[in-house]
C-alpha cells in the first residue's frame, strides 16, 4: 500500500467509510491506477458531489473540488473548458449523479465533455441513512421503501449511452481487477467516459435487506454468477435468494465505445482534449 | 399521551394525526427522520389514503407538493439547509400561489464550507419568499404548531414553514405529549380549498401577470401574510382550549416584569438563555427573554408593545447578513426606532457550535452594562482569524479558507465529514 500512500492526505485519516463498505475496494483500485498511471496527480483535478463516494476524493492528495449534491459534472464542465489539458476525474454516486443531478449527466455526455465519470451504485443514499434511490432494485427495503421499492431502477450505463457517451462501461468492486482494466480504458478515452461501479453500502442497503456482512454484500454482488447464489442461498442467515431484492444481472465491461467531437474540440477551446495529457 | 419520543417522531406523529393527503421529500440531514417515519406509516396503512412520493430532489419534492396542493389534496414536505435552496424557486412558487403547503425545515447552516449543523441560515434564506414562518422552541412545540400550520395554512391560504432546530431538535429525545387523533380531528377540520383544480369548474393555477397587476397580486400576498398574524394568536388559543397546553402564538415573553434588558431569540437557544436570565435576575439584574415564534408575518406591534418599558435589547441570531450584521436585528430595531434603545446583535451558534450560559452571561452582563458592541461573534477564536488574514496578507495565492483554517486547527481529518 506504500505507494497509494503518496496518493493519499493522512491529516484526512481516519476515513469515514463503515466497515465492509464497497466504497474502500473500488477507492483502492483507483489509488492503484493513478499510481500506475501518474508520476504526480499535478495535472489531475478530482471532482466530486455530496454522498459517501463523493467524499473519498477529500482523501486523495490532488486538487480536489468538492460541489454541492449533484452537480460535479457542471463544476468539472467549467473547469474543464478552461483548463483543457487537465484530466478531470468526477467521482458521484446513484443519488448525486443520477437523482439530484440527473440532468446534468445526460448533457455532459451529449456534449461529449472530455472526462472520465466514474459513478458508484450502491443503490442507496448512503450518507443520509439509507433512503431508497433511482438505482434501489424493484422489492428492496429501503427506509423510505418500507413495503419494499416498487419503481423501476434506471440503467445508468444505458443512460450514458443513450445520452450520448462515448465511452461507457460497468464494473463491480466484486472484482477489482476488471475494474482498473476498465478505468484504464475509460482515463485513455477521449471524450465523455461513463463508468458504472456497482459497490455496496453494508450499513443500511445490507442491513435493511438482510444480506448480511461486507463479505456475504461482496459474493451476493455476483448474483450475476451462479455459483455464487447457490453459495448465497446456503447461508441459513441470510434472506433466501428467491426473496431476496437483488441487482438483475447485469453485463460487466465496456458497452460501447466511438469517438466524436468533444465539447472542447466542438468549440475550439484551447485545443480541447490534446496529447498531452495521455 | 406523554411520551419519551425523538423530536423527529414527534413531529411525525402529529403530521400523521393531521391526515396528509400526500407526503413527498428527499433525504437530506436532519430532517429524515421525520420523512422516514411517516414512509413507515403510510405503508402500514395507518394514514390511508395518503401517499407517499419519493422524489428525485428537493425541487421536486416541492413541485410535487404545488401539484398535490392544487388538486385540493393536504400535503407536507420537509427539508433543510441546501434542500431549501435548492426547491427555492418553487418555495416561491408555493407561497405566490397561495397553495397551503406544511413543511418541515430542520435548520442547519449552508455551505460552502459544507456544514451539516445547526444554525438559521436556511430559514433567513426564505424569509422573503411569502411563507408564514413560525420557529419552534422546544419538541413539543414543534409537534403542536404543525397541527397549528394546517389550519393557519388552510385558513389564509398560505403555505406554512415550521422551523425547528436540526439535531439540537430533530434528534433529541424529550418529553412530548401527543394527542388523540380525536382531539386533532375536532380541531383540524378537512381542507376546504380556496382554488382548486377542479374539471367542474376550470381555472388556471399560475396565470402570467404582467406590469398591470403584478403590484397588486404582490400586495394581496402581503395583505394574506398581515391576516395570518390576526389568525396565529386565535388559533393558538383555540389550541389551548383544545388540548389544554399553549403552545406557538406571536411571542413567547419571559421575565419581562421591570426588564431593562431584554434578549431576543428564535427558536431552541431561548433555553439556555432563560437559564442564564434566571442566574442573572436572581442576582438582580434586570433582564428578560422575548422569544419570536412567529418569525414571518413579522409581528411588528407585538415585538413593539413587549418592549415599550424597555432600555437595551440584545438580537442572539444563528446567522447573520454578511457584510451587513443581524436578520432578526433589523426587524426588532425597527420596533424600536422612535426611542433611543440601543439594539445589539450577538451571532452565535453558527454551523452547530455549542451557545452556552458561559459564554452568554458576560455578553448580557456587558449588553446591560452598555459596553456591548453593536455588532459580536460569541466565541469567535480571534488568534484563528488573524492567522488566517495574515496568510492572506502575506502571499497572493493563500488558498482555500476553510481547509487553512482547519489545518491550522489540526482538526481537518477528525472534524468533518
Ligand atoms: S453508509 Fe453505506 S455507502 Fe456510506 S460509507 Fe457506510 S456502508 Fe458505505
Amino acid at each position: 500500500m506504500n505507494t497509494e500512500k503518496r496518493l493519499l492526505r493522512p491529516d484526512m485519516m481516519p476515513h469515514m467509510l463503515c466497515p465492509g463498505c464497497g466504497h474502500g475496494i473500488v477507492f483502492e483500485a483507483m489509488l492503484r491506477v493513478l499510481d500506475r498511471r501518474f508520476a504526480t496527480l499535478d495535472q489531475v483535478v478530482f471532482v466530486a458531489g455530496i454522498g459517501c463516494s463523493s467524499r473519498i476524493v477529500g482523501y486523495i492528495d490532488a486538487g480536489t473540488l468538492h460541489t454541492t449534491h449533484g452537480r460535479p459534472l457542471t463544476f468539472a464542465t467549467g473547469l474543464k473548458m478552461a483548463r483543457p489539458e487537465l484530466t478531470v476525474i468526477v467521482v458521484t454516486g446513484d443519488g448525486d449523479g443520477l437523482s439530484i443531478g440527473g440532468n446534468h449527466l445526460i448533457h455532459a455526455a451529449r456534449r461529449n465533455v472530455d472526462l472520465t465519470c466514474l459513478l458508484f451504485n450502491n443503490e442507496v443514499y448512503g450518507m443520509t441513512g439509507g433512503q431508497a434511490a433511482p438505482t434501489t432494485v424493484r422489492g428492496a427495503y429501503t427506509s423510505t421503501t418500507p413495503g419494499g421499492n416498487r419503481e423501476t431502477p434506471f440503467d445508468a450505463a444505458r443512460l450514458a449511452e443513450a445520452a450520448g457517451a462515448t465511452f461507457v462501461a460497468r464494473a463491480q468492486s466484486y472484482r477489482p481487477q476488471l475494474f482498473e482494466g476498465i478505468l484504464e480504458q475509460a482515463l485513455d478515452h477521449r471524450g465523455f467516459a461513463f463508468l458504472e461501479v456497482l459497490t455496496d453500502c453494508t450499513e443500511y442497503f445490507g442491513r435493511t435487506n438482510r444480506l448480511g456482512t461486507g463479505v456475504d454484500l461482496l459474493q451476493s454482488q455476483s448474483r450475476a454468477e451462479p455459483a455464487i447464489g447457490v453459495d448465497l442461498a446456503a447461508r441459513p442467515t441470510l434472506r433466501p435468494v428467491a426473496e431476496t431484492a437483488v441487482r438483475p444481472t447485469l453485463p460487466m465491461g465496456v458497452f460501447h465505445q466511438s469517438r466524436r467531437p468533444t465539447l472542447a474540440e466542438a468549440l475550439g477551446v484551447g485545443g480541447g482534449g490534446d496529447e498531452l495529457a495521455r | 399521551m406523554l411520551q419519551q419520543i425523538e423530536g423527529s417522531r414527534a413531529v411525525a406523529e402529529m403530521v400523521a394525526l393531521c391526515r396528509p393527503e400526500v407526503v413527498c421529500a428527499y433525504p437530506i440531514s436532519p430532517q429524515t427522520h421525520i420523512i422516514e417515519a411517516l414512509g413507515a406509516k403510510v405503508k402500514r396503512g395507518d394514514l390511508a389514503p395518503c401517499e407517499f412520493i419519493n422524489v428525485e430532489s428537493e425541487f421536486a419534492a416541492m413541485s410535487v407538493a404545488i401539484g398535490a396542493s392544487a388538486t385540493g389534496a393536504r400535503v407536507y414536505t420537509a427539508t433543510a439547509s441546501q434542500g431549501l435552496l435548492f426547491m427555492i424557486e418553487a418555495v416561491y412558487n408555493a407561497a405566490g400561489l397561495g397553495l397551503p403547503v406544511v413543511m418541515t425545515l430542520a435548520n442547519r447552516a449552508i455551505g460552502a464550507p459544507i456544514n451539516i449543523w445547526n444554525d438559521h441560515s436556511d430559514a433567513m434564506a426564505a424569509r422573503d419568499t411569502g411563507w408564514v414562518q413560525l420557529f419552534a422552541e422546544t419538541n413539543q412545540e414543534a409537534a403542536d404548531l404543525h397541527a397549528q400550520a394546517f389550519r393557519l395554512a388552510e385558513a389564509v391560504s398560505l403555505p406554512v414553514m415550521v422551523c425547528m432546530d436540526g439535531f439540537i431538535l430533530t434528534h433529541a429525545i424529550e418529553r412530548v405529549d401527543l394527542p388523540s387523533q380525536e382531539q386533532v380531528d375536532a380541531f383540524l377540520p378537512g381542507y376546504r380549498p380556496r382554488q382548486l383544480l377542479d374539471p367542474a369548474e376550470p381555472v388556471s393555477i399560475g396565470a402570467m401577470v404582467g406590469p398591470e397587476a403584478f403590484t397588486e397580486v404582490r400586495y394581496l400576498a402581503h395583505v394574506r401574510q398581515l391576516e395570518a398574524l390576526e389568525r396565529i394568536p386565535e388559533i393558538a388559543a383555540e389550541f389551548c382550549g383544545h388540548f389544554g397546553r399553549c403552545s406557538g402564538g406571536l411571542l413567547r415573553p419571559y421575565r419581562l416584569d421591570g426588564a431593562e434588558l431584554v434578549v431576543v431569540a428564535l427558536g431552541s437557544v431561548l433555553g439556555t438563555i432563560k437559564d442564564t436570565v434566571d442566574a442573572l435576575r436572581d442576582e438582580g439584574a434586570r433582564v428578560g427573554v422575548l422569544g419570536i415564534t412567529t418569525f414571518r408575518p413579522f409581528p411588528a406591534e407585538a415585538v413593539r408593545a413587549a418592549l415599550a418599558d424597555v432600555r437595551r435589547v440584545v438580537v442572539v441570531e444563528k446567522a447573520f447578513s454578511i457584510g451587513h450584521g443581524g436578520v432578526l436585528t433589523a426587524d426588532v430595531a425597527g420596533t424600536v426606532s422612535d426611542r433611543a434603545v440601543p439594539v445589539a446583535t450577538v451571532v452565535a451558534g453558527l454551523g452547530g457550535r455549542p451557545i452556552t450560559r458561559a459564554s452568554l452571561r458576560p455578553v448580557f452582563q456587558a449588553a446591560a452594562a452598555g459596553r456591548l458592541e453593536p455588532l459580536t461573534f460569541l466565541d469567535l477564536d480571534r488568534e484563528v482569524v488573524e492567522r488566517e488574514l495574515a496568510r492572506m496578507a502575506s502571499r497572493h495565492r493563500s488558498g482555500p479558507t476553510a481547509e487553512n483554517v482547519l489545518r491550522d486547527l489540526g482538526a481537518a481529518g477528525s472534524k468533518i465529514l
